[in-house]
């Protein structure tokens, strides 16, 4: 095929696209128009039947908290396939870091780097770990604050403290708690099974007062093991990268 | 011209919010196409980063906090983080 007549397929197919994005965009609804009526009954029912005022919250951890379920396991076996992708090879070794090798005249990091993400570490692991603990009182939870606890890793490693970003996160131990946050959101749902309710049905006491820490029952718990799995998740990845960094083949392909 | 016409009826805040999405909505648009067009990897990481907070803040003027939180921490954060150390890999693999 010629440039040229392959250019007009190109065109041809792109005014094709083209039509039917179009079409498709004047069929949809307003902008900002909600039709079902699916959200509005959440809104009227859920803090009165969850006391979570963190109304996201009560969705993703109860009223559909089955599908939330599949979708931490997705992640579980996304970062569980990133570990066995960068694990070590027979004929791989580990060679100093990059910046530590006597051969390579690497500027340290800069003062001020390090200054600005050890101040940040406190503050970063606080947040996370309120997130993660409030999510039956506002538009947070485990998601959330298990990144931002995994982003806090980042920085002790950011902050030039390699040495200390590996003590607190062995692999064996980032294992075990990605293992009992995503065992402890299933085991949640199997205790109500074992009393005789549906999976995952809410049976712990949903507290007096809608949206305190304590209210809400097994949302506010589910909440605190996802954080734990998505933290331990992230720290998985991020540790694993950082050993590949560290690893050279043998043969030097 | 019409979207103007409707939002004069609205009170001043209604349209500094307008405002604000639309804004916000072109500055999605211009880093997105700024992600693509640039071909330097590490700086289109840094892009990326910027890009994120730009669709936090997005999903934070129409109304949906939960998303911008996780958008804020997975995409102007994580992956960025995920992408610098991958290449960081391949740039030692190639010396």
């Amino acid at each position: 095929m010629t440039p040229a007549a392959r250019r007009w397929v190109f065109f041809a197919g792109i005014a094709g696209l083209a039509a039917f994005y179009l079409w498709g965009l004047s069929g949809l609804p307003g902008f900002g128009r909600y039709p079902g009526p699916y959200g509005f009954v959440i809104n009227h029912l859920a803090v009165a039947q969850t006391n979570a005022t963190g109304v996201v919250s009560a969705v993703n951890f109860e009223y559909r908290g089955f599908d939330t379920v599949g979708e931490e396991f997705i992640l579980f076996a996304a970062v569980a396939g990133v570990a066995v992708v960068l694990r070590h090879l027979r004929g791989e070794r580990e060679k100093p870091a990059l910046d530590e090798a006597a051969d390579r005249d690497v500027p340290a990091t800069s003062e001020a780097v390090r200054v600005v993400a050890l101040l940040f570490t406190g503050p970063v692991v606080l947040i996370g770990w309120w997130l993660a603990s409030h999510a039956q009182a506002n538009p947070s939870g485990g998601f959330q604050g298990g990144v931002v606890l995994a982003t806090a890793f980042v920085l002790l490693y950011l902050s030039g403290e390699f040495l200390v970003f590996r003590r607190l996160s062995p692999v064996a131990v980032t294992d075990a708690v990605e293992a009992v946050g995503a065992g402890g959101f299933v085991g949640i749902g199997l205790a109500a099974v074992a009393m005789g309710l549906p999976y995952l049905k809410n049976y712990l006491p949903l507290g007096t007062v809608p949206g305190a820490v304590s209210s809400s029952g097994t949302i506010a718990l589910i909440s605190f093991f996802v954080g734990l799995e998505v933290a331990a998740a992230f720290v998985l990845v991020v540790s694993e990268l950082l050993d590949q960094t560290l690893l050279i083949r043998r043969g030097g392909s | 011209m019409s979207a103007l016409a409707t939002a004069s009826v609205h009170a001043p805040s209604a349209v500094l919010m307008d405002a604000l999405q639309v804004t916000l909505l072109l500055l999605v648009a211009a880093a997105a196409t700024a992600v693509v067009l640039i071909r330097v990897p590490v700086r289109q990481v840094l892009v990326l980063s910027v890009y994120g907070l730009l669709l936090a803040l997005l999903f934070l003027v129409f109304q949906a906090p939960d998303v911008t939180l996780s958008e804020l921490t997975v995409g102007s954060v994580l992956l960025p983080v995920v992408i610098l150390l991958t290449l960081a890999k391949v740039r030692k693999q190639e010396e």
